[in-house]
């Protein structure tokens, strides 16, 4: 047990110790200082040249998300296209169908988004080519995006006012170049020597112990697990993700890739306060999601080593914690600190069975995904976080005696309408699509539908709820981890999950970077001794509590029916 | 006025009239302009029809009686929500009303116009019918009918009226102290004045109008903050809606009364409840202070400032400088000294000269000063004082200016007085050198008078974050040993009002909000420039209609007490928000446990209170719900208290009280009231 817990304290350990250079290194990369990798800048420049783009023209918010909106758009267009006629394409040794119209519009909106949903299995669904050229793609410039609009806000909280939130294009291609492709290498490299398949050679047919013969699925899948967890996209070459031997072999495999997905969200924070110059700003934000992300890994932890009481009534002893759905080369602890961070980063990949995942785990797991902020997703996390500052300026700066502002900038009524704004989206995105959900279950189970609502779900009662639950928190979050046991190769959950995806990715994406536009454009207001200090503790402490009563008033009905119920009726 | 005025929250009269007009509010029209207690207005319709329908015989919503008690109690909330707004509207009227009845229907001597000439023809007219333009008579004795500006005569007149000071105040066509105000009245002397403002629409009726709802707008700020609200609203709405499905997924059947209360309960009822009645005590407080404001977004914005002008006379030092010490020269006889001393101020008018008199403490009859004449002060000689009838002549006046007349006369000028000259003028003192027969015999020393406690408001207003700087014509030097003396944090010295002017735009440029105070015609376009432009009452009408605030004190400190009314009108929105929005964590707590104990009864865990039954526990929370508004109406009205310690030690202050309190409070609340109805249920 001890060496479990070593295991995930050493891993957290590590990926802050990697985090805070890359931070630096970030923060210098994109306010053009020199770096080591200046060597790219040739070939960035020869993809400028080819799509006619002039890399020092300012940009406006507007115009900013004018170009990421237009370039997302676009590979949406590619990516649906792709997966409707795969079967027919070259690099499809094992002869993979092609996608229906509705699964191939959801899973192209998944990755486009960062969010990778997977309503289909790898390897049966896609093929070599839809798995490199479409879905590998995707997850390097979705990350890139993220991050490309991270930036945006840097530029717009750094300057006293501007309108430039600097080019879209010009962010965008450095971050593929000099942050992902750099980071990503070396991440495949160390898989490939642990024995994740890079080959481009069909299923390999082996015989097991029992004399059975057996097919494996394979293919040049290194690079996708990758990019898939620095790019924190989650989105498995195989079907059982991170769980598949393949995919995560080994110990080493497994705190590589825990690491690799932490790796920029929290060097986002440390970039931000480089960058800004304000370093103590950034280690209260950094304070803040870290005590958010313990406050939910520690709890399911602890049950997850416990093991399940209803195991324990039968006269089982569980020494080894609660394994079903759980891999044996990993373990509880290792598997419950994995759960936590990749629903709390957006990563969704899992290394365990979340569905198996004891009922306090699953509502820690729900919870970080509706939080969504405590490091969060690739730029996208502290793009939700600063919604959250929004509104904790705008009720703590009332508390302090002055009308409401952020490093300098009032916020005023628009600010608030647009935060107020992409809160209440997700508030309806979740509980009307859960809700949705459960009117068509209880009410029209028998519809004549490609599968019956009746039976969308593998478990009954609490469970089934916290499964439909989970689902659309999940494509909300753009996380895209599932919990399984919803049939959700059909029609409706393509669909419903689907817009809940692409409204879940643009509108915090758009959202923050619309506030901080408009901030940046007003007059600079100096700090005095009566301004709301947002690099203090306390107001540290606020933005905390904010989270934690939006997350918990919102979503306090849907959480007690669903995993605190079924919590309550084991224990 | 100010100070007889009571200052109880609830007189018996306002509370009648507040009761009545939170039946009128009732009307949907008007509820619209609050949305968050519009939806509680709907929730409180959505009931009623719910029993109506259960008395037609429907059976699945729990009995009548219950059902009807929620009803009442959502009433309720929506009244008390009202009376709140009303009382506020109320106490803000009262008190302008107060101040203005003195001025109705006063008789006004109209002077009629024949022609393009004023005829003296006086008609006595009620003031209800003078309009703009029109002129009018003032003799000793008469009430002033109209505000208006004097344009001719001079007189004293007692304002007391308006603002409590009982010392008359002298008035003067021409000047900057050429405006008068009805209800004020004119002791002594004559004077015409022409009617500034057309009837209804003086500054006082303007006032009235922003505290009455009709002509009210909300402020920035106070938009933002709705917005917000709304959006919470909005975000428990969904929540109640699609617990319908959800409770039908976990075969619970949910009552309308069970919805609606839930609803009720988590959107932010307190502060919305409270919201405008916040805005209204914040211009209330102000007109307290005497100081009327021509918007509510002037008394906001004054909780924004960061940079204070103020005058130094009467703000800073008590009126004008006194004399503090009598220096003779070397070899003159010290009585000697101070007797010419007192002897050329004896005819001196002004603060300085009677000062001289004060200190020499002599008998001013025990001069003979018949036949003597009085030679004035110009800006020529710089220099006063009188030629005796037995030819000796007295003089005091700057140093130079006798300097010269005494070497002109071939007389040496004492070194020693040159010395303490030097010394005075460093130490911020005036120096007056004193001659008779063109020999200097010593010098005065005249001293501001720092005002007594202003240090620890300049101190206070330092920790707020307010840097306050000091406008004076004395010289630089004189300027900055004051300066520091009273603590304050930067001076304009020999100031001229476009100094003002562009100082005002130096800060503004850096993003600073300016604060001024000033009563001349050419402080009008400093007074619009700045961010809060305060006139004096007494001053001229462009300078008040350049400001945004009139003071009806012509008090220059006030400028102090208007930054505390707006912090206090900020802080108060923002800790009721605080308190509204964590009160809703004990309300989940015993709401939807209530809800679905029932169907699942391993929910009893949750809860945490322990309350009776599931009605019961619906019932507690709306009625603490309900009774949560009446309870902070007088924290809305008084205002939460500032104290300078600092924004991040303030921040854990008010979230220590307001949040953790707003938390803890209801699950007390609640379990009280559940308790007092286990007793009935």
């Amino acid at each position: 047990m001890n060496t479990e817990l070593t295991g995930i304290i050493i891993s957290f350990i590590l990926t802050v110790l990697l985090a805070y250079p890359l931070g630096k290194y970030v923060a210098k990369l994109y306010s053009g200082q020199k770096t080591w990798l200046d060597f790219m800048k040739p070939i960035e420049r020869f993809m400028y040249k080819l799509a006619g783009i002039n890399p020092g023209q300012a940009m406006n918010w507007k115009e900013f998300l004018k170009a990421m909106l237009t370039i997302n758009m676009l590979w949406f267009v590619y990516a649906f296209v792709m997966f409707l006629y795969q079967a027919h394409l070259p690099l499809n040794p094992d002869g993979n169908p092609n996608m229906t119209a509705d699964l191939s519009f959801n899973t192209a909106i998944s990755f486009v988004v960062n969010c990778n949903l997977q309503d289909y299995s790898g390897e049966s669904g896609v093929t070599y080519l839809t798995q490199l050229f479409v879905i590998t793609f995707l997850q390097f410039v979705s990350a890139a995006t993220g991050i490309a609009c991270l930036i945006a806000l840097f530029n717009g909280l750094k300057e006293k006012t501007t309108n430039n939130l600097g080019n879209f294009w010009q962010i965008f291609t450095v971050t593929i170049t000099r942050l992902l492709l750099p980071l990503c290498i070396v991440v495949a490299v160390l898989l490939v020597f642990n024995g994740s398949p890079a080959s481009f050679d069909g299923k390999d047919t082996i015989t097991t112990l029992q004399g059975d013969t057996m097919q494996v699925s394979r293919g040049p899948a290194a690079g996708m697990i990758a990019i898939k967890h620095i790019g924190t996209n989650g989105g498995g070459w195989f079907g059982a993700n991170s769980a598949h031997p393949l995919e995560n072999p080994n110990y080493f495999t497994n705190m590589l890739e825990v690491i690799g997905q932490c790796l920029i969200p929290i060097a986002m924070i440390f970039a931000l306060g480089f960058y800004i110059k304000r370093k103590k700003f950034a280690y209260v934000i950094f304070g803040v999601m870290t005590l958010g992300v313990l406050l939910l890994m520690i709890p399911t932890i602890i049950t997850e080593i416990h093991g399940n009481p209803l195991i324990a009534k039968m006269g089982v002893t569980q020494l080894t914690g609660a394994m079903e759905g759980k891999e044996v080369r990993f373990g509880p602890a290792a598997s419950g600190y994995w759960s936590i961070l990749t629903t709390a980063i957006s990563t969704g990949s899992v290394n365990s069975m979340h569905d198996s995942s004891m009922a306090l785990s699953g509502l820690m797991q729900m919870l970080a995904m509706l939080v969504n902020g405590f490091y969060g997703g690739c730029g996208v996390g502290i793009l939700n976080y600063f919604i959250y500052i929004i509104i904790a300026v705008f009720i703590s700066g009332l508390m302090v005696g002055r009308t409401p502002e952020f490093l300098g900038h009032k916020v005023e009524a628009r600010e608030v309408k647009i935060a107020a704004l992409v809160t209440l989206l997700s508030a309806f995105i979740i509980k009307g699509g859960t809700a949705l959900a459960a009117y068509y279950f209880v009410n029209h189970g028998n519809a004549d539908w490609a599968v019956k609502p009746g039976a969308w779900l593998n478990n009954p009662g609490y469970h089934g709820f916290s499964e439909i639950l989970y689902q659309y928190t999940s494509s909300n979050a753009n996380n895209g981890s599932g919990f399984e046991g919803v049939a959700d190769n059909n029609p409706f959950w393509n669909i419903t999950t689907g817009f809940a995806m692409i409204l879940g990715r643009f509108l915090p994406i758009i959202g923050p970077i619309a506030i901080v536009g408009l901030m940046a454009n007003k007059k600079y207001v100096p700090e005095s001794a009566g301004t709301l200090k947002v690099d203090s503790i306390t107001f540290g402490m606020m933005t905390f509590a904010v989270i934690i009563i939006v997350t918990a008033l919102s979503y306090f009905p849907p959480l007690v029916l669903g995993p605190i119920a079924e919590y309550f009726s084991i224990h | 006025m100010a100070k007889d005025q009571s200052n109880k929250l609830f007189e018996p009269a306002l509370v009648k009239e507040a009761l009545k007009q939170s039946f009128v509010k009732l009307n949907p029209r008007i509820m619209l302009r609050n949305p968050v207690m519009f939806t509680v207005e709907i929730g409180t319709a959505i009931m009623l029809a719910v029993c109506i329908w259960i008395a037609a015989g429907e059976k699945s919503q729990g009995h009548l009686g219950y059902n009807v008690a929620i009803f009442l109690i959502l009433l309720i909330t929506v009244l008390f929500a009202n009376f709140a707004e009303a009382i506020a509207e109320a106490r803000g009227k009262a008190q302008a009303n107060s101040l203005r009845k003195t001025r109705e229907e006063t008789p006004a001597k109209w002077i009629q116009a024949v022609g393009e000439m004023y005829v003296d023809e006086v008609k006595i007219v009620p003031s209800s019918q003078l309009k703009k333009g029109d002129i009018f008579l003032c003799e000793t004795g008469d009430m002033i009918p109209m505000d208006g500006e004097i344009i001719w005569g001079i007189a004293t007149i007692d304002e007391s009226a308006i603002t409590g000071e009982s010392a008359p105040v002298i008035r003067e066509s021409g000047g900057d102290k050429s405006s008068v105000t009805g209800g004020t009245k004119v002791l002594s002397d004559k004077i015409k004045v022409r009617v500034t403002t057309e009837p209804g629409e003086s500054f006082l009726d303007k006032m009235i109008a922003l505290v009455e709802g009709a002509s009210r707008q909300k402020t920035p700020n106070e938009i933002a903050l709705t917005i917000l609200l709304a959006s919470f609203t909005l975000i428990f709405l969904i929540v109640c809606v699609t617990l319908k499905p959800f409770a039908d997924y976990a075969n619970t059947p949910l009552t309308v009364a069970a919805l609606v209360s839930l609803y009720v309960c988590l959107i932010p009822t307190t502060i919305g409840g409270l919201l405008s009645a916040i805005g209204i005590a914040g211009m209330d407080r102000a007109l307290r202070a005497n100081v009327i404001t021509k918007s509510g977004k002037a008394v906001e914005t004054a909780g924004d400032l960061d940079v204070l002008l103020l005058d130094k006379t009467g703000t800073i030092t008590i009126g004008n400088r006194k004399a503090t010490n009598f220096y003779p020269a070397n070899g003159i006889d010290e009585k000697l000294f101070i007797e010419t001393s007192v002897l050329s101020s004896l005819a001196d008018e002004t603060p300085e000269g009677k000062s001289i008199v004060e200190l020499g403490k002599l008998n001013p009859s025990s001069f003979d000063t018949n036949n003597s004449t009085f030679i004035k002060f110009t800006a020529e000689t710089r220099s006063s004082g009188m030629d005796m009838a037995d030819g000796t002549k007295v003089r005091k006046g700057a140093f130079d200016s006798i300097r010269n007349m005494v070497v002109k006369a071939g007389n040496p000028f004492p070194a020693e007085t040159e010395e303490r000259v030097k010394i005075i003028a460093s130490n911020g003192g005036t120096p007056l050198v004193v001659s008779r027969n063109n020999k200097a015999l010593g010098v005065i020393e005249l001293q501001d008078i720092i005002k007594p406690g202003i240090q620890e408001r300049f101190e206070r207003l330092r920790k707020m974050g307010v840097k306050t700087v000091m406008v004076t014509g004395d010289n630089p030097l004189t300027a900055k040993f004051i300066a520091e003396k009273a603590g304050v944090d930067d001076y304009i010295a020999e100031a001229k009002p476009e100094d003002k002017m562009n100082y005002i735009k130096k800060e503004q440029q850096s993003g600073k909000l300016v604060a001024m105070m000033g009563d001349g015609t050419n402080d009008a376009p400093a007074l619009a420039q700045a961010d809060v432009g305060v006139a004096m009452n007494s001053g001229t009408a462009a300078a008040k209609e350049a400001g945004n605030m009139v003071d009806l004190d012509n008090d220059p400190t006030k400028l102090i007490e208007i930054v505390e009314i707006g912090k206090q009108l900020l802080m108060t929105r923002g800790t009721l928000t605080t308190f509204s929005i964590a009160n809703d964590v004990a309300k989940y707590f015993a709401i939807v446990p209530a809800l679905f104990i029932v169907s699942i009864p391993g929910l009893q865990s949750l809860n945490v209170m322990y309350l009776k039954s599931a009605e019961s526990a619906i019932l507690s929370a709306v009625i603490f719900n309900a009774i949560i508004i009446p309870i902070l109406i007088p924290l809305a009205l008084r205002g939460v208290a500032y104290k300078p310690i600092g924004a991040s030690a303030l921040l854990r202050r008010n979230l220590l009280i307001y949040g953790l309190g707003g938390i803890i409070a209801p699950f007390i609340g609640i379990k009280l009231i559940d308790m007092l109805l286990s007793l009935f249920m």
